[in-house]
């Protein structure tokens, strides 16, 4: 016999609220990552040594900025979770996991920021 | 509770076990995972010096071209490529497949093997194009 409420089963949450959404969004992430760091890599192989024109007309080619985009975006989110179960898994002092918790969203935020608005103006010809 | 809980009898942790190729494949896939997080900086670094103009790109560009550039450029790629063959053998056991004792074994050398093959193969390809 189940204690849960007919509720709380139809929601499939658990007792965290979360259910398996983290370990499920970290699985999404990681299969767009494949294809989409695979295209990263041979980009940067395809333009390395390249002049500043030609990096910069390549990065302005709209495909290319809106898969530069999703790179960043699909990374990131990956990158953050990995780095909770990291931060959960060895900091267990709660006032210390919750600051670097903290500085582990801001980090990620940064970055995104700083990227995905370079590509955006990259994308929209420099 | 951090005094309480120092008293008590713990899990057998790491350095109890004798290593295995599917122990250090583990721990190396956290280390690339970790690396990879700080390695964002170079890639934020990458594309904002380019979206700034002309001068800042060279710069970024002489650091990167550099020999201590190209060596961490070289640990990078690797990272990058170790992480994604690690990753690929999580979602392949996700599917419950080859995970027996000797074929997670030979998989954990696979990724190993395969990461480090790329990788030169990228570099190579890199120095040829270039």
């Amino acid at each position: 016999m189940s204690l849960r409420t007919p509720l709380s089963r139809v929601r499939g949450l658990g007792a965290s609220r979360g259910g398996t959404e983290h370990f499920w969004r970290q699985r999404l992430t990681a299969v767009a990552n494949i294809p989409l760091l695979a295209f990263f890599v041979i980009f940067v192989i395809a333009y390395n040594g390249a002049d500043y024109e030609t990096l910069t007309g390549a990065l302005g080619n709209p495909i290319v900025a809106a898969i530069m985009g999703l790179v960043i975006i699909s990374g990131l989110i990956h990158m953050r979770i990995g780095m909770q179960v990291i931060v959960e898994d060895y900091i267990h002092e709660e006032f210390a996991k919750l600051a670097i918790l903290m500085l582990n969203t801001f980090f990620t935020l940064i970055i995104g920021a700083l990227c995905l608005f370079a590509v955006i103006k990259l994308g929209f010809g420099g | 509770m951090a005094e309480v809980s120092k008293s008590r009898p713990i899990s057998p942790h790491l350095t109890i076990y004798r290593f295995k190729p599917t122990m250090w494949m583990s721990i190396v896939h956290r280390i690339t995972g970790g690396a990879l997080y700080f390695g964002t900086i170079l890639m934020a670094w990458w594309l904002v010096a380019t979206a700034s103009g002309e001068e800042s790109f060279n710069t970024m560009n002489a650091v990167y071209g550099s020999i201590v550039g190209q060596i961490v450029l070289f640990g990078y790629t690797w990272a990058l490529l170790h992480h994604m063959m690690g990753g690929i053998r999580h979602l392949v056991w996700d599917t419950i497949h080859a995970i027996e004792k000797e074929q997670s074994t030979r998989l954990a050398q696979a990724t190993l093997v395969a990461s480090v093959c790329l990788t030169l193969l990228v570099w190579i390809i890199g120095y040829i194009v270039r």
